[in-house]
Parts: C-alpha cells; structure tokens; sequence
C-alpha cells in the first residue's frame, strides 16, 4: 500500500508484480501518459514537479481512504517527477481486489482524487517554444486569442 | 516580527526567482504574508486558488503563523 514519486522511468511490470496476492481474483491498474496535445495546442514535452513530503502525505490519504471505502487487497501509486517526453508513463495506478467491481472502482477513485489533491504540478512546452503551467492560468497570462 | 521560512513551487518558484527563502514579516497569517510577497514580486494567482500549507501539511486559510514556521503556498495542481 503505497503512493510514492519517482524521479526515473517507472517499470509498469515490476509494478504490476507488486500488486500479486492469493486473495486477488481482480487486477486494474491505470497509466497516464504524455500525450502530444493539450487544449487544442500540439505539446512537445513536460515538466512534473513536486512538494515531495507533502506528496507522499496526501498520497497516501488518499489510498487510507480507498483501502476503507472499498473492499480491495492491495492498492500502489507512483508519480512522476522530472521532464518527460510524449509517450512516458507518468502515472501509474494498480489496484488487486477479490472482485473486479471493488477493484475498477477504487482505480478510478485513486487516480481522480491524486489529480485533484496530490501538489504536483505540470508544465507544459509546446510546438510553438511557449510554455505553460497547468491550472495556473489568469486573465491576462495568454497572449493568443 | 517574525521569522519565516518560505518554499517555492511551480509558478510561484518561477514567478520569485527562488526555490526558498527566509524572511522577517510582520503579517500575522499566511493570507497576509502572499499579499505581502504578491505586491513585491508580482505572483498572478489570486491568494483564492492557492492552499497554504505549513510546517509539512495542508491549513486552512488565513493559516496563522508563528516564529520558525515553514511555508508552502500550494498552486493549482496538476498531477495525472
């Protein structure tokens, strides 16, 4: 049970192992991953930083509650860090339950929840040399229409 | 006055031109202590779409603070 950065490539089978137990009838697991387009705008690569010790606190929040809403046997998330090119994995979430139910449901829960509160955040480079991080537009910041 | 020590994310990091810094301020909360550091180095987000946490965890808005505390002003995120 675990929620942790990563500064280097992850490893989605090594990950996968990870999740192995003999009460597990069900395996889900979800990879983010970096895509060449955001908002209609072609993206190059990406930053993720992140406040690590806060991070890993709310990380693991996060799963604690997944582990008391549903009835799941192991649960592992992993966030990267760094600079990632179109195509890296970025987020990685696995879930093993007895039942595929409990199992699909706590993934999608995980990987919303981490979205939403985890204080990791991402910059984006596009095609055009610009940049911008993620959420943190205001009025005013954009020079295009 | 008070000593703080402040960290820097994302944005703001970019937006301050520093990872960290200590400082002496006399504000009495976090809320107070942005609006203070927005006015000088220009930070865009509004003190409404951050969250503050102090000393390593998330506290609620205005955040008092206290002599040595750590501070975090946390931006929008965007992880996934």
């Amino acid at each position: 049970m675990s929620f942790r950065l990563s500064e280097q490539p992850l490893d989605p089978a090594a990950l996968k192992a990870s999740l192995a137990d003999a009460h597990a009838g069900a395996c889900v697991t979800f990879e983010g991953w970096v895509r060449d387009h955001n908002d209609g705008r072609p993206v190059r690569a990406l930053d993720y930083e992140a406040y690590g010790p806060l991070a890993e606190k709310e990380g693991a929040r996060i799963i604690a509650e997944a582990l008391a809403k549903f009835p799941v046997t192991r649960v592992v998330c992993v966030h990267r860090t760094g600079a990632l090119q179109i195509g890296d994995l970025a987020v990685w979430v696995g879930v093993a339950a007895a039942h595929r139910g409990a199992a699909f449901d706590a993934c999608r829960t995980l990987i919303d929840e981490v979205k939403a509160r985890v204080p990791v955040w991402k910059k984006e480079h596009y095609a055009d040399g610009s940049t911008e991080w993620i959420n943190c537009a205001t009025r005013g910041d954009h020079a295009g229409p | 006055m008070k000593t703080v020590h402040i960290q820097y994310f994302a944005l703001l990091r970019e937006q301050r031109g520093l990872a960290k810094e200590t400082l002496s301020t006399a504000a009495p909360d976090a809320a107070a202590l942005y609006s203070e550091l927005g006015a000088r180095h220009g930070f865009t987000l509004p003190v409404t779409r951050l969250r503050a946490a102090i000393n390593g965890d998330f506290t609620p808005w205005p955040a008092p603070l206290k002599d040595n505390d750590e501070i975090v002003f946390i931006p929008p995120v965007a992880g996934g």
